[in-house]
């Protein structure tokens, strides 16, 4: 072998041979350095230390699913294959995967905190708070400049009338971050200043969403009497405090859309039944006028004489009848009357007395007619015998010689029968 | 009264007043009350006035406190 003469490409091709089969998946940390992406996608560059340096190159296919482009001075740990490039007499790098430094951490730490959350409780369905119906103020966490707070306000303008936001503006990442977040939860809650608060920023790296992984906030949402809508980057991105939150938005648009659902559906249907109500009252009103005006065409009503005229007629009638038999009546009972009184007439004691009174002055009248004395006042004389009161009535009854009383008008004569 | 309760006596004033059983009077009444409960619900929901504002807060970040020691804010102009 040592005295053997190879070709360069022998020599190439066993170098070759021998590194790739060596190593034919490799972690590798290190910085990037000398970066150049290529108009066809791929991305190349220089990993360096401090004592070393090797080309890398990450082509397109793989270049795609990085969370965000490299740059010179990143930290990264890639996993890939070593390349022997035969014509150029280099060796590099053909990464798969590429990870910036500390993100393997991150996540390690994400996934730790996420279990101790979860094995407390902090994630249970039951203790979720039900979002206000109609919240009067939303609070709002989250950065003041950048088009997360814009588009929110675009949503919440388009979706209801009315609105309160108040905007707590915070940091959303970076140093401090975290607790900037964890204390503006507390102010909303300590100055009971919102109804319902929204949580979040837009999209970004692992390491940008960071503060929303920290436990700090997680503590802060856990403690809000105020329900909490999380909305953390973007749908596909998941955060520690979306688990901890009463709801989870995928983006600040879209907990926007949330915090006014439930009004803005309330209002729809309130809108219908309004409507519906005064279908039903038209429908109803229409109804009953149809009824109206059919019995107003009935001919009773159009002529309300009609059905009185019989009526007034037979009263009229029966009107005359009670007059005319009244009328008899009085009649009857005039007469009974003047009957009854002349009845009662002859039975007054007054009107006997009177009567007997006549009676008996006739009576008189008569008997003084027929009194004897009467007579001897016209001259007629009357014979009684001597001694006793018995008249002689015939001559055969005396005696010659025999004395007898002549009585005349004003006394007796003694005479003597011849 | 909540909005659910709400709800379901305008469904039931609704169901009364479409099914014809109610006399006109009644409807009439039935009518009012109903218009109420919209207009109270509605009044409800949108209760707040326009605002958007922001807490105030000094270089510290911290929040700048009235004198009654409440939190103050301003107009804010995303």
């Amino acid at each position: 072998m040592e005295n053997q003469v190879l070709t360069v490409t022998e020599l190439t091709l066993s170098i070759k041979k021998q590194l790739e089969s060596r190593f034919p998946y490799v972690n590798v940390q290190g910085e990037i350095t000398n970066f150049k992406e290529q108009a066809s996608g791929h991305l190349y560059f220089t990993l360096k230390d401090a004592q070393s340096q090797i080309s890398g190159v990450l082509f397109r296919g793989n270049a795609q699913s990085l969370a965000r482009m490299p740059k010179n001075g990143d930290q990264v740990v890639v996993q890939g294959e070593l390349s022997v490039y035969a014509p150029r007499g280099n060796y590099q790098l053909i990464v798969r995967q590429l990870q910036y430094a500390g993100v393997g951490e991150l996540l390690l730490k994400l996934h730790a905190l996420k279990a101790k959350l979860e094995a407390r409780g902090w994630f249970d369905k039951s203790r979720k708070k039900p979002l206000p119906t109609a919240p009067k103020t939303i609070g709002v966490v989250t950065s003041p400049t950048g088009a997360v707070i814009q588009d929110m306000i675009n949503v919440l303008s388009r979706r209801h009338a009315k609105f309160h936001l108040l905007l707590n503006p915070v940091k959303v990442q970076g140093d401090g971050a975290a607790q900037e977040i964890a204390l503006a939860i507390d102010h909303f809650n300590k100055f009971k200043l919102a109804d319902v608060l929204i949580v979040g920023r837009g999209g970004g790296s692992l390491e940008d969403l960071w503060a929303f992984n920290e436990e700090v906030v997680a503590e802060a949402i856990y403690r809000s009497e105020i329900p909490i809508i999380s909305a953390v980057g973007h749908e596909t991105d998941f955060s520690i405090a979306d688990f901890v939150a009463d709801v989870r938005a995928p983006t600040p648009s879209a907990a926007a859309e949330i915090v006014m659902a439930a009004a803005v559906q309330h209002l729809q249907y309130l809108g219908q039944a309004d409507k519906r109500l005064n279908q039903a009252m038209l429908h109803l009103l229409s109804a009953y006028r149809h009824r109206l005006d059919t019995v107003r065409r009935q001919p009773i009503l159009t002529s309300p004489f009609a059905i009185l005229g019989q009526a007034s007629q037979h009263l009229d009638d029966l009107s005359e009848e009670l007059t005319e038999s009244m009328q008899r009546a009085i009649v009857t009972k005039r007469l009974q009357l003047a009957g009854l009184q002349r009845q009662l007439l002859a039975l007054d004691p007054m009107v006997r007395v009177q009567h007997l009174k006549q009676k008996l002055s006739q009576l008189t009248a008569h008997l003084k007619s027929i009194d004897p004395k009467n007579l001897l006042t016209k001259g007629y004389s009357i014979l009684f015998r001597e001694n006793g009161s018995s008249v002689i009535f015939s001559p055969k009854e005396v005696q010659a010689g025999e004395n007898v009383r002549v009585l005349v008008k004003d006394g007796e004569i003694k005479a003597k029968v011849l | 009264m909540k909005f659910e309760e709400a709800y379901s006596r305008l469904e039931e004033i609704l169901e009364k007043m479409n099914s014809g059983k109610a006399s006109l009077d009644d409807s009439l009444k039935l009518y009012e009350e109903a218009d109420k409960l919209i207009v109270n619900c509605q009044k409800r929901l949108s209760e707040a006035e326009k605002k958007i504002e922001m807490m105030i807060k000094n270089r510290n970040g911290e929040v700048v406190l009235d004198e009654a020691g409440n939190p103050t804010v301003q107009a804010f102009q995303p």
